[in-house]
């Protein structure tokens, strides 16, 4: 079942246009990637997708009885939230607020919602701690808490990685992967193809050469060849770098 | 001691005065914390230096009303710094530096030029430091001020979860469906009426300090928004009602009293602060 529609969809900042008549369709189910270069416009697709910010021509279409406040987002940190005074279960709540209506307070339901998914976040003894002062990792697993509080179906993620460490890189992926396999559809904004080719269904790459398609026919398409083969390449030089690093330094400590 | 304390509690005008001086204390406290952590700090020095020179304006116009003016610019000017806030080409410290020295200046100009009174100095000192109006308050307008107060003190608690989620995450409340420029508009109103309301009590200069000291202090001692918020509310009411105790007793000038008490208040929180780590909850 089709749960997002893209129909010739054109975007872009104040008439400057980025992205061009971009079509594709996002199943029930799938995990998505999307890939580029910084400026291709991957955080103003994502933006699009959240009626965030409007489209400058073209279409989103909602199947599957998604509405429009049901999308969960694990939006990138603000500054304002390194020093907000807020406890887990105080975040994790907030994101019930679409489920309210016109109800000014959280019912009963709503409480166990947040139990439940801080629970599944494997976050329930952190509850009354404060958010500012937990790990990036932590802090991640806690706005994902609040971002399934908001959907049961769709997932979108922006750079959920960035900033923490291998190891917890590695459980935050193993986490989005359990939540993708209990059937909530995973749109990710990456910068790390190699893993976005590990772990995803399907990748859209945007740029220059826009390319839609599953994991596997990226993987042979020329575009997914060249940017994987490009990275990799990236990866040993930086390596490559790091040891001359560490050479010239030992030589300065011999010195 | 006591003596004379009751003595003066008899007193209407300073029963008025400690009823207005907690309520504007309580409501200008609840809204602190989101300024305080929207980076909006001097919202409420730049709101106050707007009302000043709107003053300014309706005394060298002669109105009856001030009000009638005062507040719907006052208004304006809130919802338009808020609404800067992000993506300006002024951003949103600079807008308010901006428009609170402008407003000062014309303020004060026009005072200078247009001047009616002959004790000009005394007239602007009690408008920025609030020196005696807290003592001639009208019965009217301690009803205002009441109902005033109430319906802030409503509003906040009907809209508490959802001034959390704006002031915490805005483009995640407003992915999942809520209004989030409706209650930034709502914040931007209520806090143009609160200065408005609290320029009587501390005049325009200290108002900044009934915003944003109770939620510093608050901030020191709890770490999750609802004790911040329930707490910077406490602070505040009793560091209002001793400051105009205090300024009662020994003379001192209301505002300013008040202030100091606070300043005090925070100094205490940050030295428990320190010790406890932060770890009451």
């Amino acid at each position: 079942m089709a749960l997002l529609t893209l129909k010739n969809l054109s975007l872009g900042y104040d008439s400057h246009v980025i992205v061009e008549n971009l079509n594709l369709t996002v199943n029930t189910g799938q995990y998505l990637c999307i890939v580029g270069e910084n400026g291709s416009g991957k955080t103003t697709l994502m933006k699009t997708l959240l009626h965030l910010q409007e489209p400058v021509s073209g279409q989103i279409l909602m199947g599957d009885g998604l509405k429009k406040n049901e999308i969960g987002y694990l939006p990138q940190q603000t500054i304002i939230q390194k020093d907000f005074p807020a406890s887990v279960r105080e975040v994790v709540l907030s994101g019930c607020q679409g489920r309210c209506g016109l109800r000014p307070f959280y019912n009963k339901a709503e409480k166990q919602l947040a139990e439940d998914n801080m629970s599944r976040m494997g976050i329930s003894r952190l509850r009354n701690s404060c958010y500012r002062e937990l790990s990036g990792g932590q802090q991640q697993r806690v706005l994902l808490a609040r971002a399934l509080c908001a959907t049961r179906k769709i997932l979108l993620l922006d750079e959920p990685v960035s900033g923490l460490d291998p190891i917890v890189t590695a459980e935050m992926y193993s986490l989005i992967s359990d939540l993708n396999r209990e059937g909530i559809t995973i749109i990710m904004i990456s910068h790390d193809i190699p893993a976005a080719v590990q772990f995803a269904s399907h990748i859209l790459h945007i740029g220059e050469t826009t390319f839609y398609g599953t994991k596997n026919e990226y993987l042979n398409s020329d575009t997914g060849k060249f940017f994987l083969m490009q990275q990799s390449h990236d990866a040993s030089r930086t390596s490559a770098l790091r040891r001359t690093e560490w050479n010239w330094k030992g030589g300065e400590c011999y010195v | 001691m006591f003596d004379k304390l009751g003595l003066y509690l008899q007193y209407p005008f300073v029963q008025y005065a400690l009823i207005v001086g907690v309520l504007i204390a309580l409501c200008s406290s609840l809204l602190g914390v989101t300024l305080v952590l929207k980076r909006f700090s001097f919202i409420g020095d730049g709101l106050s230096h707007v009302a000043f020179g709107v003053m300014s304006v309706a005394a060298v116009l002669n109105l009856t009303n001030q009000m009638m003016l005062v507040l719907p610019v006052t208004v304006i000017c809130a919802v338009l710094l808020m609404k800067t806030g992000k993506n300006a080409k002024i951003k949103g410290d600079a807008a308010i530096a901006m428009i609170s020295v402008g407003a000062l200046a014309f303020g004060y100009l026009l005072m200078n030029i247009f001047s009616t009174s002959s004790n000009l100095s005394g007239d602007v000192c009690s408008t920025l430091f609030g020196s005696t109006s807290i003592l001639t308050l009208t019965q009217k307008e301690v009803w205002l001020c009441t109902v005033l107060s109430i319906a802030v003190v409503i509003i906040f608690v009907l809209f508490y979860n959802r001034i959390f989620a704006v002031t915490f995450d805005e483009n995640f409340a407003r992915a999942t469906g809520t209004n989030v420029n409706a209650y930034n508009l709502l914040i931007a109103v209520i806090i143009a009426v609160i200065i408005v309301l609290a320029m009587n009590l501390v005049g325009s200069l200290l108002i900044s300090a009934l915003v944003i000291f109770p939620a510093l202090s608050a901030m020191r001692l709890f770490r999750n928004f609802r004790s911040v918020t329930v707490c910077s509310a406490v602070l505040s009411v009793i560091c209002a009602f001793s400051g105009i105790i205090i300024s009662i007793l020994a003379g001192t000038p209301v505002g300013s009293t008040i202030v100091a008490v606070d300043v005090a208040a925070f100094a205490v929180c940050y030295v428990t602060g320190m010790v406890t780590g932060g770890a009451a909850i």
